[in-house]
């Protein structure tokens, strides 16, 4: 809550990376005037996109050129299971939402759950999961956004737990 | 002895002034506050005579999914790691592919998005490292 429009997004000209003096600067348009009307978040753009997209506040386009159906995948992956910090939910769903399995397998994460070492040392310095969180997607200081399963709520669970179902056809 | 030309009040009035002056001009270096996502892209543009290129990560996945252009036009997921240039975009590759007068404003438009400041380093903007390494920064308002 809370997200005024002019408080949260810099005009451009103010925001110390486009130049004030640029002709085309004034005919941009302004990041308050489109995502001030999207679900708002408190970190990031301020912006929930997964939200914003599954309520049809945006409707980003899927393909260029029309070839092979979209894929997408509803199922959710536990992950870090031995650490100290609240076990990961990582859900196919809401990044299948926005990109393909080759953008992910298998040149970041082997596609078997528990076959990756993922490591915050790694992630806080762009790969893994930071090649996008913390660049573009949420970023690395919304802790409990990926933390988000009590230890205590798959106690006794077998090691690599990945629930639900498969390949999903595109919705359409 | 002849007094020095600082030590006068009109020497001094030129320190200060001359000091109020260098501290305005670091105070002006304002730390980058672009939109999170925010891609400068600074390959060739400043070499070239051209403000770099702001791409901004909001404006176009507002448009499009990712995977439009990091699975379909093959953009890697590193900033300045795509070796774009004028004439790939011409050709209808990267951001040509859009960019022609067809999707998007095609490349006569040269300001729109050669907008940054000149210098601008090659890096993607807000990002959790860049403000982790600079938590001087002072917060949004």
């Amino acid at each position: 809550m809370g997200n005024c429009v002019g408080a949260t997004w810099l005009p451009l000209e103010d925001d110390g990376v486009h130049d004030p003096l640029a002709p085309g600067v004034r005919l941009l348009q302004q990041p308050a005037e489109a995502l001030g009307r999207l679900t708002p978040d408190s970190a990031g753009n301020y912006v929930r996109w997964v939200e914003a997209l599954d309520k049809g506040e945006i409707k980003p386009r899927e393909a260029l050129r029309s070839k092979a159906a979209p894929r997408f995948r509803d199922d959710d992956i536990l992950l870090n299971l031995k650490g100290g910090m609240p076990i990961v939910r990582f859900p196919h769903r809401a990044h299948t939402l926005w990109l393909d399995c080759s953008n992910c397998h298998d040149h970041l994460f082997k596609a078997v759950a528990g076959a990756n070492k993922l490591s915050m040392f790694a992630i806080l310095q762009g790969e893994q999961c930071g090649v996008c969180h913390g660049a573009v997607s949420f970023p690395l200081t919304e802790c409990t956004r990926c933390h988000s399963v009590a230890r205590s709520a798959v106690n006794g669970k077998p090691a690599q737990a990945a629930q639900g179902g498969a390949l999903v056809p595109a919705a359409k | 002895m002849a007094p020095r030309p600082t030590t006068g009040p009109i020497g001094r009035a030129l320190a200060a002034l001359l000091t109020l002056l260098f501290v305005l001009a670091f105070l002006d270096i304002e730390p980058a506050r672009a939109e999170y996502g925010d891609v400068v892209i600074n390959n060739y543009s400043d070499a070239a005579g051209m403000r770099p290129v702001v791409f901004p990560h909001w404006f176009h996945r507002i448009r499009f999914r990712c995977k439009v252009c990091h699975a379909d036009l093959g953009f890697q997921f590193k900033a300045g790691g795509n070796q774009i240039n004028m004439a790939k975009i011409i050709d209808g590759q990267f951001c040509g592919a859009c960019h022609n007068g067809d999707i998007a404003w095609s490349v006569e438009n040269c300001n729109l998005c050669h907008s940054a400041k000149p210098g601008t380093v090659t890096q993607v903007h807000e990002s959790t490292i860049q403000k982790l390494a600079a938590p001087a920064e002072p917060a949004r308002k």
